[in-house]
C-alpha cells in the first residue's frame, strides 16, 4: 500500500529525515515511536506534501505509483488523509460547509458523482451515528472553540467521510483524557478489517492500548532503527528510549 | 447560507479577468466634452427639469468650482481632470418607453450577460425561477427600464428612476432632494449635485411594506464618461423596504469617475435597508484604469424608531472613497453599518461609516471587514458621534481585518467623540492573516489552494454577507472569492 524509500528531507536547510524506510501493506496498522525531535511529525507532513520542507532524497508511493510530485489535494484524493496533530481553526466557515467542499473536491478527483446537499447530509448523519459524535458539532465553525477531545473526533470523523486507502494519525493520542481516546480508538478501528492501513505516530504506548498495531516501529533521528511486533510498544514502555536509540546508535 | 457551491469553485476557477469587462456596441449621444455651465444646462433641458432644480444645479455647480477635494483619506488620488470627461451619454434613439419590451434588445442582452433579470414577463406569466425582484437599469446616464412598476402601485409605492420622478413627483423631490446630502457636503457630491444625469427614486407609503425587493443595477459602458448617479429614498412612517445596487463597468486603461449621491430618509417606525454589491472595474494587475468611486451616501432616521442598515460588498473600483452613513435623528432610532471591503492587485480602499447620534436611546452597530491582497491598501475610517441631547446612546463597533500576501496593508481609523456621558460605546478591532497552517490543513481534506482561499475568507466575511438579502448573498461569495483571483501562489 505505503512505500518509503531512502527519504530524505530538510527544513530551513537542517536535515530531518535521514534516509527512512518503510513499507505497510494494505489492512496493515504501523506504529511508529520515537522520542521528541525523531523526526515523527516531519514524516506525516512530508507524506502529506507540506511545501515548507524539502525533500531531498528518496520515494514515496502509495498503491505504486509515486505521490512525489503531487499537491496536497492530489495526494488527499489519491487516498491518504493525515489526521493533524494540532486541528487548524478556520472562523466562520461552518463544518458542514467545510466537509461538503472536502467530500465533493476529493470525489470529483476520483471520478465520483458530487453529492448534493441532501445526498451529503444523509452521508455526514450516517458518520456522525456511527462514531458516536453529536452533529451540533457540524453546526460550529471549523474546530473553533473545540475541546481538545472534540477536534480530535473531528479528525476521525472528517477521516471516515474522505474515505481514505491509507491514514497517518499524527500523535493524535496527545491531549485526550481517556475517554476521548477510545471514541477515536473506536472509530479508527471501525475503519480496520478491509484493504485501509494506518500509520499510527505516538509518543506513548497509551494508544496501541487500544488500537492494535500489526507493526511497531522506533525512530530516532529521522531513520527506522528497529521494528518489531506489539511487544516491542511495550518493551519501550517499560525501559524507555534512552536503551534501545542508545544500542542503535 | 454560506455554502460554498461548486458553481462557486468552477467560477473561481475559470475566471481569470474581470467577468463583466466586456463592452456594449451601441451609437450614444454625448453632450460636448468638458464641464461648464452650459453642460449643466443641457443636462437639465435633456431631462426637461423645472426650473428650481436647473438653478439649484447651477448652485452647486458654482460652489463646486470653488471647493477643494477631501485630502484626509489615506488615498493616492492622481489630479482629475474634470474637463477631459462627458458628463451626459446616453444611448441614441432612447424615446420614452411603455414597456420593456421597447428596450434597445442590446441593452437588454448586455443586462442579460451580466445576470441581472429585467425578466418581468417570465414571472407574470408564472415562470419557474423567475426572480421576484423589481429592477430599474441605468445604462450611463439614463435609466432604461424598471420593472414590476404596475405591481408596486398596487401597494402604493413608488419606484422609477429620478428623472421621471422629478416630472410625476416634483413635489416629493424637491422637498428631499438634498435634504441628508447638501450640495455643498464635500466636492464629489457637490459635482454631482450640479450634474448628476438618473439614478432611482422609491417612496414607500405609510405603514406599507414594500411587496419585493427593488434593486438598480448601475452599467457603466460609453468611453471617457462619469457616471453621476442620484438614489433617493423615502420611507413613511411605519414603511419597510430592502433596496439593493449592483454596478459594473467595462474595461477600460483610461480612469472613470464614479461620483454617487445616496439619500435616505426614514420616518417614524420605518426602515430602510440599504444593500450595495459594488463591482466596477479595478483596473489591471498593472493597476491601470479601473473606476474613481467617489460616494456620498448617508441616511436619516428622522423619525423615533425608525431604522437604516447598510450592508456593503466593496470588490471593485481603482479608488473607493465611501461612508454611507447614518443620522440617529429620532429616539430610539437605529443605525447599522455592515461592510465587506476587497482590494486586490493596486486598489485602494478608503471606506467606513459614520453614525451620528442625536436623539434619545439611540443605537448603531458597526462590522467592518477588510481583506487585503496583492499590493493593494485599505483603510477602514469611522466615526461615532455622540450628540449631548443623546442620552443613553449606544455603539458597538468590531473591524477586523484580513491580510493575504506581504506587499498589502490594511489600516483602522475609528474616530469615537462623545459629548453625553450616558454613552456606551464598544470598540473591537482584529487583525489577522490566512495562514499557512489554515490552506494546509483545506488541502489535506482535498480542497485545492484557490477554494481553501474562497473558503477561509467567506468565512471571514461571514457575519456581514448573511445580512444580504438571500438572493445577493450567493452572489456576494462567488464575488469574493473571483476577486481575490490570483493572490495566491
Amino acid at each position: 500500500m505505503l512505500n518509503i524509500k531512502n527519504l530524505k528531507a530538510s527544513i530551513d536547510g537542517k536535515e530531518i529525515l535521514n534516509g527512512l524506510n518503510l513499507d505497510i501493506g494494505a489492512g496493515q496498522v504501523h506504529a511508529i515511536m520515537g522520542p521528541n525531535g525523531a523526526g515523527k511529525s516531519t514524516l506525516s507532513y512530508v507524506l502529506a506534501g507540506r511545501e515548507e520542507y524539502e525533500v531531498t532524497g528518496g520515494d514515496i508511493t502509495l498503491d505504486g505509483q509515486s505521490i512525489m510530485d503531487m499537491s496536497p489535494e492530489e495526494r488527499a484524493a489519491a487516498g491518504l488523509f493525515l489526521a493533524f496533530q494540532y486541528p487548524v481553526e478556520i472562523p466562520g466557515v461552518q463544518m458542514t460547509t467545510f466537509m461538503k467542499t472536502a467530500v465533493n473536491s476529493v470525489r470529483k478527483a476520483r471520478g465520483l458523482k458530487e453529492l448534493d446537499a441532501i445526498d451529503f447530509l444523509k452521508l455526514m448523519k450516517g458518520k456522525c451515528k456511527e462514531l458516536g459524535i453529536s452533529d451540533d458539532m457540524m453546526k460550529r465553525a471549523v474546530n473553533v472553540g473545540f475541546s481538545g477531545g472534540e477536534k480530535k473526533r473531528n479528525e476521525v470523523l472528517q477521516m471516515a467521510m474522505l474515505d481514505p486507502k491509507f491514514c497517518v494519525l499524527d500523535e493524535t493520542d496527545s491531549g485526550l483524557d481517556i475517554d476521548a481516546l477510545k471514541i477515536v480508538a473506536d472509530g479508527v478501528n471501525a475503519m480496520r478489517g478491509g484493504d485501509k492501513s494506518f500509520l499510527v505516530i505516538t509518543h506513548y504506548q497509551r494508544l496501541l492500548d487500544y488500537i492494535k498495531p500489526d507493526v511497531v516501529h522506533v525512530m530516532s533521528k529521522g531513520r527506522i532503527i528497529k521494528t518489531g511486533g506489539p511487544e516491542l510498544a511495550l518493551e519501550l514502555e517499560a525501559k524507555g528510549y534512552a536503551d534501545i536509540v542508545g544500542a542503535a546508535a | 447560507m454560506s455554502n460554498i457551491t461548486q458553481e462557486t469553485i468552477d467560477t473561481v476557477q475559470s475566471i481569470n479577468k474581470y467577468d463583466a469587462g466586456f463592452e456594449t456596441d451601441i451609437e450614444m449621444e454625448y453632450s460636448p466634452k468638458g464641464l461648464n455651465e452650459d453642460i449643466v444646462r443641457l443636462i437639465s433641458k435633456k431631462k426637461n427639469e423645472p426650473q428650481w432644480l436647473l438653478d439649484w444645479r447651477l448652485k452647486a455647480f458654482s460652489y463646486w468650482q470653488k471647493m477643494t477635494e477631501p485630502q484626509w483619506a489615506k488615498l493616492k488620488i492622481p489630479p482629475i481632470d474634470y474637463q477631459d470627461a462627458y458628463y451626459y451619454a446616453a444611448p441614441k434613439d432612447m424615446k420614452k418607453i411603455k414597456s420593456l419590451d421597447e428596450v434597445d434588445p442590446r441593452i437588454l442582452e448586455t443586462y442579460k450577460k451580466l445576470g441581472i433579470p429585467l425578466r418581468e414577463q417570465e414571472v407574470l406569466l408564472g415562470v419557474e425561477g423567475a426572480p421576484t425582484m423589481a429592477v430599474d437599469a441605468v445604462f450611463d446616464s439614463v435609466s432604461v427600464g424598471t420593472t414590476f412598476r404596475a405591481k408596486l402601485k398596487e401597494s402604493g409605492v413608488i419606484f422609477c428612476s429620478i428623472s421621471e420622478a422629478v416630472q410625476d413627483h416634483p413635489d416629493l423631490v424637491r422637498k428631499y432632494i438634498g435634504s441628508v446630502v447638501p450640495f455643498a457636503d464635500n466636492k464629489h457630491a457637490c459635482l454631482n449635485s450640479a450634474v448628476f444625469t438618473d439614478g432611482s427614486f422609491v417612496y414607500i407609503p405609510e405603514g406599507v411594506r414594500c411587496p419585493m425587493e427593488l434593486s438598480t443595477y448601475f452599467r457603466m459602458n460609453a468611453k471617457n464618461t462619469g457616471q453621476f448617479e442620484r438614489t433617493l429614498i423615502i420611507a413613511d412612517k411605519g414603511a419597510y423596504v430592502s433596496y439593493l445596487e449592483g454596478c459594473t463597468a467595462p474595461m477600460r486603461d483610461e480612469n472613470q469617475m464614479h461620483a454617487a449621491v445616496v439619500e435616505l430618509i426614514a420616518h417614524d417606525d420605518a426602515e430602510i435597508k440599504y444593500s450595495t454589491v459594488q463591482n466596477w472595474y479595478p483596473g489591471d494587475e498593472e493597476g491601470k484604469g479601473g473606476i474613481y468611486n467617489f460616494v456620498t451616501k448617508r441616511g436619516i432616521c428622522e423619525g423615533r424608531r425608525s431604522k437604516i442598515s447598510w450592508t456593503q460588498v466593496e470588490t471593485g473600483s481603482a479608488i473607493t472613497w465611501k461612508y454611507p452613513s447614518c443620522i440617529l435623528k429620532g429616539d430610539y432610532s437605529q443605525g447599522e453599518f455592515y461592510s465587506v471591503a476587497i482590494t486586490n492587485n493596486h486598489q485602494q480602499a478608503d471606506t467606513g461609516t459614520k453614525m451620528i447620534h442625536m436623539g434619545a436611546n439611540t443605537r448603531s452597530r458597526i462590522i467592518a471587514k477588510t481583506i487585503s491582497a496583492g499590493q493593494s491598501d485599505s483603510t477602514y475610517r469611522g466615526l461615532v458621534k455622540i450628540m449631548g441631547g443623546a442620552d443613553n446612546a449606544r455603539n458597538f463597533t468590531q473591524c477586523d481585518s484580513l491580510l493575504i500576501g506581504d506587499k498589502c496593508g490594511a489600516h483602522t481609523v475609528p474616530y469615537i467623540e462623545s459629548k453625553n456621558k450616558s454613552a456606551q460605546l464598544e470598540h473591537e478591532a482584529t487583525t489577522s492573516k490566512i495562514s499557512e497552517d489554515q490552506v494546509f490543513y483545506c488541502q489535506q481534506r482535498g480542497i485545492s489552494e484557490e477554494e481553501a482561499l474562497a473558503l477561509i475568507v467567506n468565512g471571514f466575511c461571514r457575519d456581514v454577507l448573511q445580512n444580504l438579502p438571500m438572493e445577493f448573498a450567493v452572489e456576494a461569495q462567488k464575488l469574493v472569492s473571483i476577486s481575490l483571483e490570483g493572490s495566491v501562489g
